[in-house]
C-alpha cells in the first residue's frame, strides 16, 4: 500500500508542482494518474523512490515513511520503468535486466539465468538477450524495460508513461501484456499517462489532475465515464465526444452497438 | 635532399644503434618520461575530470585554468623550472604535465558531461548508488572520449618530450641538441624523424584503443550519444 500524504512540491520560482495531493493506492492494484503536461503526475511518482523529495507532506509505503528508507536501498526495492527505457547502452539486454539483483549481490550467472527467463516472461525471445539496446525496436526496448523492473521481484512498479513513445500497434501490444503480467503477478502498480484511453484501459482506479497536481476526479474508469465531476474532467476523457456516446440499433436480430456518429463499433453479446 | 639522405645514412649506421646514447636506449627513455607525464597528468586531471563531468559544477573555472595552461609556452615553462630545480629531469617532467593535464581533463569532463542524462537518471532511479551511476555508467560510456583526451596528450607530450634534454642527458631530444650544437644537421634530422615515426605508432595505438572502446558502445547508441573528442592536439612550438 502506498499512501501520499498533503504532498506538496514547489521548485524555486515557479508555480507548485504538486499541491496538498493525497491519495492511498491499495496493494495489488492498478493506479493511474493521468493528466496533462504539468500536472505533476511524473512529479508525483517519483516522490515514491525519492528521485523528488517532497516540500511537505509525506509518502508512506505499507504504513513506513520513505524518508526513513536510505533511498538507494529504496529504490531497489521499486520496479521503475520509464519513458525512453533508461537501458544502459553499453550492456547486454540480459545484463540490463540483471543489473539490480547483481547490485543487490545475486551471483552474476544466476541473475543471467533469471534474466533470461524474465524475457520470455515479457514477451521476447531469449536470443535477444545478447544484443545491446541501440539493437532493439522501441517497443523491444520497453519490454526490456519492464523485465528489468520485475528483476528483483519488487512489490511495486512505477511506470513513467512507460508506452508514451511508441507506435500506436505497439502500444496496444504492450499494454495488453502488462495486463496479461498484472493478473499474474499483482503487484501494487502506480502508472503515469496522458493519455485517458490509456489510462480507462489499465486502471482499477483512475485519478484525473488538474495543473498543479490537483485531483480533478478519482474512481473507477467507469465511475468516471459514467458521471464526471466537472466541465475538466467531462472534457479529458471526452465524454461528449461521438466515440464515447453510444446506443443500439437491431441488425437482423443482432444488437449493434453504434456511437453517436452513427459508426457500428461492436457487437452486444447475448 | 641531401640532407635527408645524410640523415638516413645516419639512422642506418649500426654506430647509432649501440650503447647508452643509441637509438633503442634513447627511443626507451623518450617513451618513459612520456608515459611518466602523461600517467601522472591523468592522476591529477582523470579525477577532477570525472568528478566536474558528473556534478556538473565547476567547469567554466576548470575550463577556464586549462584554456590558460594550454596557452603556456612549454619552453619558457621548463626554462623557468630549470632555474629553479637546476639541471635533471624534474623540471621537464613538470613542464610536460602542465602540458598533458589540459587535454586529459578535457576529454575527462567532456566525456562524462555528455553521457545522456536520461541514462543516468535511470541508473540512479533503479537503485545505483552515485559512486556505481560514475564507475558502472559514466565512465564506460565516457571512455572512447576520455582515452580521446589522453591520446590528445599523449601526442603533444611525445613530441615535446624533446626538452627534456635541455637539461638531461635524456630521450631523443638529446640528438637535436648535440646535432644543433655540432652542426651535424643529418643528426637532428634523424633525430626529428625518429621522434615523428614514435609519434605516429603512438597515434595509431591510441586510435585503435579508442574505436575499440566505441565499439563496444556501439551498434548502440543513439545519434546523440555520439561525441566528438574533444581537442585535436594543438600545435606546439617543438623548440
Amino acid at each position: 500500500m502506498i499512501e501520499f500524504e498533503t504532498v506538496s512540491k514547489t521548485y524555486p520560482g515557479h508555480p507548485a508542482a504538486v499541491a496538498d495531493f493525497s491519495l492511498v493506492v491499495p496493494s495489488h492494484s492498478t493506479v493511474v494518474l493521468v493528466g496533462s503536461s504539468g500536472s505533476g503526475k511524473s512529479t508525483l511518482l517519483r516522490t515514491v523512490n525519492r528521485m523528488v523529495e517532497p516540500t511537505s507532506g509525506r509518502v508512506l509505503i505499507d504504513g513506513e515513511d520513505v524518508r526513513e528508507r536510505d533511498p538507494v536501498a529504496l529504490r531497489r526495492s521499486i520496479g521503475y520503468v520509464l519513458q525512453h527505457g533508461g537501458l544502459l547502452p553499453h550492456r547486454s539486454v540480459i545484463d540490463n535486466i540483471a543489473t539490480v539483483p547483481v547490485l543487490n549481490g545475486v551471483p552474476k550467472r544466476q541473475a543471467r539465468t533469471a534474466a533470461t527467463e524474465l524475457l520470455e516472461r515479457v514477451g521476447l525471445d531469449p536470443k535477444v538477450g545478447r544484443r545491446y539496446p541501440g539493437q532493439l525496436s522501441g517497443g523491444q526496448q520497453q519490454r526490456v524495460g519492464v523485465a528489468r523492473a520485475l528483476a528483483a521481484d519488487p512489490n511495486i512498479l512505477l511506470m513513467d508513461e512507460p508506452f508514451g513513445a511508441v507506435d500506436p500497434i505497439m502500444r496496444r501490444e504492450l499494454q495488453e501484456e502488462l495486463l496479461r503480467l498484472q493478473s499474474e503477478l499483482h503487484k501494487t502498480i502506480v502508472f503515469v499517462t496522458h493519455d485517458i484511453d490509456e489510462a480507462f484501459l489499465l486502471g482499477d482506479e483512475v485519478v484525473v489532475l488538474r495543473e498543479g497536481g490537483v485531483i480533478a476526479q478519482r474512481g473507477t474508469p467507469a465511475e468516471i465515464l459514467g458521471a464526471p465531476a466537472d466541465d475538466f474532467v467531462r472534457d479529458f476523457v471526452g465524454a461528449d465526444r461521438a466515440e464515447r456516446e453510444l446506443h443500439t440499433t437491431e441488425v437482423d436480430g443482432r444488437t449493434i452497438a453504434v456511437d453517436a456518429a452513427g459508426r457500428p463499433v461492436g457487437v452486444l453479446a447475448s | 635532399m641531401n640532407l635527408f639522405l645524410d640523415a638516413l645514412a645516419w639512422l642506418t649506421d649500426p654506430a647509432n644503434w649501440t650503447g647508452p646514447g643509441g637509438i633503442p636506449t634513447r627511443v626507451l627513455q623518450h617513451l618513459v618520461i612520456t608515459f611518466a607525464a602523461v600517467a601522472a597528468a591523468a592522476v591529477v586531471a582523470l579525477p577532477t575530470g570525472v568528478l566536474i563531468g558528473h556534478t556538473r559544477k565547476g567547469a567554466g573555472v576548470v575550463g577556464a585554468i586549462a584554456g590558460a595552461a594550454r596557452a603556456i609556452p612549454t619552453l619558457g615553462l621548463l626554462t623557468l623550472l630549470g632555474l629553479a630545480l637546476g639541471i635533471g629531469l624534474e623540471a621537464p617532467l613538470l613542464a610536460l604535465i602542465v602540458l598533458a593535464v589540459p587535454s586529459v581533463l578535457a576529454g575527462a569532463y567532456a566525456g562524462v558531461q555528455n553521457v545522456s542524462t536520461d541514462t543516468t537518471g535511470a541508473a540512479k532511479a533503479i537503485g545505483m548508488s552515485p559512486r556505481q551511476v560514475v564507475f558502472q555508467v559514466e565512465i564506460p560510456l565516457a571512455a572512447p572520449v576520455i582515452i580521446g583526451g589522453l591520446r590528445a596528450a599523449t601526442l603533444q607530450v611525445v613530441a615535446t618530450a624533446t626538452l627534456a634534454a635541455y637539461t638531461a642527458d635524456f630521450g631523443l631530444g638529446r640528438y637535436l641538441f648535440a646535432g644543433l650544437k655540432s652542426r651535424d644537421y643529418a643528426e637532428m634530422l634523424a633525430g626529428a624523424l625518429l621522434v615523428a615515426v614514435l609519434a605516429l605508432v603512438l597515434e595509431l595505438l591510441f586510435a585503435a584503443a579508442q574505436r575499440r572502446a566505441a565499439g563496444r558502445i556501439a551498434a548502440t547508441a543513439r545519434p546523440d550519444d555520439a561525441v566528438a573528442p574533444p581537442d585535436s592536439p594543438q600545435e606546439k612550438e617543438l623548440v
